[in-house]
């Protein structure tokens, strides 16, 4: 067959790619060879548009025991633990097929932890979807909420938080990023590399069947209207499978009889095989006819790029092969021998002893030609300072509650198995999820989320934010920071204005890192979400991992005990544009998003964990979308009392209440520790403003209005249940 | 106190279980499904939930028929205390060991939550450290948590006072309301007639410590009822 445009459009090359593949192998590529280099040159494989950017990244710290190009990161806790996370997307299968591309999405992440040798403890969510009025998104959300609950409850790792965010921008893609968090005793941590040139290849798992085959290259392409037709690059997942892997691989690692282990993910046994060889400096051997098959008359392509799910490639210390086989059939795997490493750092593929293809592995997973992308920069806006105070301020509050990004996600997450695996101390519905690190008392706050209003209106600021939220919900349950996974979903990257966004949003994202010495440590990157040439906004959805040394010292998000003293931390400013309540009240999204001053975010999560150290709190919340309005009328739903709030009274009422500046947080503590407190935040020049008493059974703004909290809470439990049932 | 937990493949909260027993001081083997064992030496049988053999054909129905079940069917013939949770209540319903199946739960949806329970009868080894009419706190998570049976075998069940939980509110007010899974009589938990086998759905491992997401240590009686009766 001759190699023209046609087919090199196929395989997801263009005429300059295949120009740079002959001049790497010395001669034309055969047709299995193109097709290996197509998967692995992909956007979703290659990071080609991406790599040179995401340089700018924090990747080291004192910490880090694995940075990014492993299957997750790692960190170490002390007491020789480790804690190993990471975030991925699973954008476009979900828009085909809700239900099995949010629960393979799942089973994926959980694959990388485990494959590191990790336990997961802890799995998030970050879904994005269009307007909750419109049937389609409730079809969207209902599926992929089913598929990671079906998925996370079978294999029995607690989903303990995440955020679900509706904007007009998802309409046709939506976003469903999974994160997964792990723990290890650190000297089993676990490479996806071998070090000896003839240890035995083991493939184990489900079989290999025609299932997600070019799922890697679809991930990397646009969503159009004839994607419906796609559906078979969208793969089926089995979490009692995952469940059976993921006993079996920890035994196995626990017992030390594996070198290597590498799960099948995007562009399966090719990519798998090609970052192995190319991690261990090594080459392969594969025998494609001894992979396991779940149907008849696949071809060597076909069985290289399958995506069938839930399989792994293990690489057995040496005399260990027996061994493992009789733990994976006590679990009731299939398990085979498929291939060797060998010293000639080539990927050798074989069928029946014949050689069907042979290329250097570092040309494919490492030589892709990065992209030069341009850039162009949308005219400077105007920052607005006036502001269009509501009708009805009590109205607007009750409007603001009910609303569906502000409204309780209990639908949600109430389908979601949280507390399996008794460590979960906070569950979803709080900023930070709070999971004790077994057999200890110490903690980890684990948090994931990012606004992407802001980063649509400000991509570099957007990322400051996103970073400095995901701090501030670990601070507010007392927990350090220790590090960031982040997942990066844009739009078309060959267009200026979509590059632009991209660049900013990492330039901003990577200097709130640094200004809070997280490194980050793993991550993902998802271009191309677009539908009909219409661009998602930008969304980097950030995961922060934090630590609490004393698990019984964390800060719940809740009002206690009747007579207790109500702080806000931080300075409010008049800072609307982007806001909820301009969105909801006004259905304008236009300007600047708030400022953040990242050392003065800093400092005061530093001084509150040193508050919460000396004992002089009782809870705390961060303030984010919705602003101090929406903070105490969680804070008053979870504890199930009331307040007496007297707002400051620098702006009128409905910017102090609505305004989403950055940097600040609700606290809480018994009226004798007043002074203390007091003292400490002047001392570090913050601000630290008394500002009501917990009480009743209405939160009362004096001189504004009173709302009962039942009330309150009934408008803001109801809205998601109301529109799903 | 010596506990044997059973493991299916794809029991999920057995680890749990052996937590919980670790935090009554209780020494505790697993006991894999297709272990053949003499279990006389066991003080209690643990069947653990999570998603044996992934649900798959119906929740339970492939792990009653697992080897280690002719062993657990023995060792309660000989008066062995055995306890279901969650998926192991469905395992002992599948089994034929309990009266009464389970069934999705009328939304079609996997559901967890703390819920409210009012002990119904605490005239067993179970729950004897509990007063009737007491209200419990404790998490369920399940899919397939609604109990039905016949209208006569619930008379039965009623007459025999086998109905050892109930769903209420905190105040232990019994209805429909307060049902999180359509189970008929607000059934959250039964016992046999001879009083040595327990299905509940609601999950106790996961009420044993307050500083947990459930707040609440109201597992812990269970277990210490158990530990009463057999010390």
């Amino acid at each position: 067959m001759k190699i023209d445009e046609k087919v090199l459009s196929q395989a997801g090359l263009t005429t300059e790619e295949f120009k740079e593949i002959c001049a790497l192998i010395g001669r034309e590529p055969n047709m299995l060879e193109l097709a290996l280099f197509g998967v692995m040159w992909s956007e979703h494989c290659s990071y080609k548009s991406s790599r040179a950017l995401l340089k700018n990244f924090p990747v080291e710290g004192p910490g880090v025991l694995q940075g990014p190009g492993e299957n997750a990161g790692a960190v170490d806790i002390g007491d020789g633990k480790a804690v190993v996370f990471k975030v991925e997307s699973h954008n476009h299968p979900s828009a085909i097929e809700p239900y099995q591309g949010a629960a393979t999405g799942v089973g994926g992440i959980v694959r990388d932890i485990f494959t590191m040798g990790a336990r997961p403890v802890a799995l998030l969510n970050s879904l994005r979807f269009g307007p909750l009025e419109e049937k389609r998104t409730r079809y969207l959300l209902q599926g992929v909420v089913k598929g990671i609950g079906d998925y996370g409850n079978c294999i029995g790792v607690p989903t303990v938080g995440g955020e679900t965010f509706f904007h007009p921008s998802y309409r046709g893609n939506p976003i469903v990023n999974a994160m997964c968090v792990g723990i290890i005793e650190k000297e089993k941590l676990t490479r996806a590399s071998s070090k000896n040139p003839n240890a035995p290849v083991m493939l184990v798992g489900s079989r290999t069947g025609r299932d997600g085959i070019g799922g890697a290259s679809f991930a990397s392409d646009q969503l159009s209207g004839d994607s419906e037709e796609d559906r078979p690059a969208v793969q089926v997942g089995d979490p009692f499978m995952e469940k059976l892997l993921l006993e079996a691989c920890l035994e196995l690692i626990d017992k030390e009889l594996v070198e290597g282990v590498q799960d099948l993910g995007a562009a399966g046994l090719t990519s798998s095989s090609a970052e192995v060889s190319f991690r261990s400096g090594l080459g392969m051997e594969i025998n494609v006819e001894k992979v396991p098959r779940r149907e008849k008359g696949m071809s060597p392509v076909e069985v290289m790029l399958s995506e069938s799910q839930e399989r792994m490639l293990i690489i057995p210390k040496e005399n260990k092969t027996e061994e493992i086989k009789e733990i994976f059939s006590r679990w009731g795997l299939d398990v085979a021998v498929i291939g060797r490493m060998v010293s000639e750092p080539d990927l050798v593929i074989k069928e029946n002893g014949e050689t069907m293809a042979k290329i250097n592995a570092s040309f494919l997973a490492d030589l892709v030609p990065s992209r030069n992308l341009r850039v162009e920069a949308p005219p400077q806006k105007k920052r607005r300072k006036e502001f269009k105070a509501p009708e009805d301020l009590k109205k607007a509050f009750f409007k603001l509650l009910e609303s569906p990004n502000l409204a309780s996600r209990e639908w949600i997450f109430e389908q979601f198995d949280y507390m399996v695996g008794t460590d979960t101390v906070a569950g979803p519905g709080e900023g930070s999820a709070l999971i004790r690190v077994p057999g200890s008392k110490k903690g980890l706050s684990i948090s994931l989320d990012g606004n992407s209003r802001y980063c649509s209106l400000d991509p570099i600021t957007g990322g400051r934010i996103a970073v400095a939220e995901g701090a501030r919900n670990s601070y507010a349950r007392g927990a350090r920071p220790l590090a960031v996974t982040d997942c990066l979903n844009f739009g078309n990257p060959e267009k200026p204005i979509i590059y632009w966004q991209f660049e900013q949003a990492i330039l901003g994202l990577a200097e709130a890192c640094r200004a809070f010495d997280m490194p980050v440590v793993s991550g993902n990157v998802s271009l191309y979400n677009e539908t009909e040439g219409s661009s998602i906004n930008p969304t980097p959805v950030i995961g922060v991992v934090g630590l609490i040394d004393d698990i019984n010292q964390f800060l719940p998000a809740v009002l206690k005990e009747e007579g207790d003293l109500i702080f806000l931390l931080g300075k409010t400013r008049e800072e609307l544009e982007g806001s909820e309540y301009e969105e909801v009240i006004w259905n304008r999204e236009e300007g600047y998003p708030p400022e953040v001053d990242l050392a003065r975010e800093r400092k005061t999560g530093e001084t509150l964990i040193k508050a919460n150290k000396l004992g002089l709190l009782k809870s705390a919340q961060d303030l984010a979308e919705g602003g101090l309005a929406q903070a105490i009328s969680e804070m008053s739903f979870a504890g199930k009392v009331g307040a007496e709030i007297n707002l400051p009274g620098e702006f009128p009422a409905f910017i102090e209440l609505f305004s989403e500046s950055q940097g600040r947080y609700l606290v809480t503590c018994s009226p004798e520790k007043r002074i203390e407190l007091e003292k400490l935040f002047n001392a570090e020049d913050i601000e630290c403003c008394l500002i009501g008493t917990v009480g009743g059974s209405s939160v009362n703004f004096k001189g504004h209005f009173e709302a009962n909290v039942k009330e309150m809470e009934t408008a803001w439990r109801g809205c998601l249940s109301r529109w799903m049932e | 106190m010596r506990v044997g937990i059973v493991v299916f493949p794809g029991s999920n909260c057995d680890k749990d279980c052996k937590k919980a027993s670790n935090l009554m001081g209780w020494s505790s083997e697993f006991l894999w499904h297709t272990q053949r064992k003499k279990l006389s030496g066991f003080d209690l049988i643990i069947l653990p939930g999570g998603f044996s053999y992934g649900d798959y054909l119906r929740p339970g129905a492939i792990s009653a028929l697992s080897p280690v079940m002719e062993d657990v069917r023995e060792y309660a013939e000989n008066g062995g205390k055995v306890l279901g949770i969650c998926n192991g209540f469905q395992v002992l319903l599948e089994c034929g060991l309990l009266p009464g199946v389970l069934l999705p739960n009328p939304s079609l949806r996997f559901i967890c939550k703390t819920i409210h329970l009012r002990v119904e009868n605490a005239r067993n080894s179970f729950t004897s450290e509990y007063k009737e009419g007491q209200i419990l706190k404790m998490p369920v998570a399940h899919g397939d948590g609604r109990y039905f049976c016949s209208e006569e075998q619930l008379k039965d069940l009623e007459a025999k006072n086998q109905i050892v939980f109930r769903y209420c509110n905190s105040q232990g007010i019994v209805g429909d309301e307060f049902n999180p899974n359509g189970s008929k009589g607000e059934i959250a938990g039964i016992i046999n007639e001879r009083g040595n086998i327990l299905g509940m759905m609601p999950h106790p491992e996961r009420a044993m410590e307050k500083i947990l997401e459930a707040h609440t240590e109201d597992g812990r009686l269970l277990f210490g009822s158990l530990e009463g009766v057999l010390k």
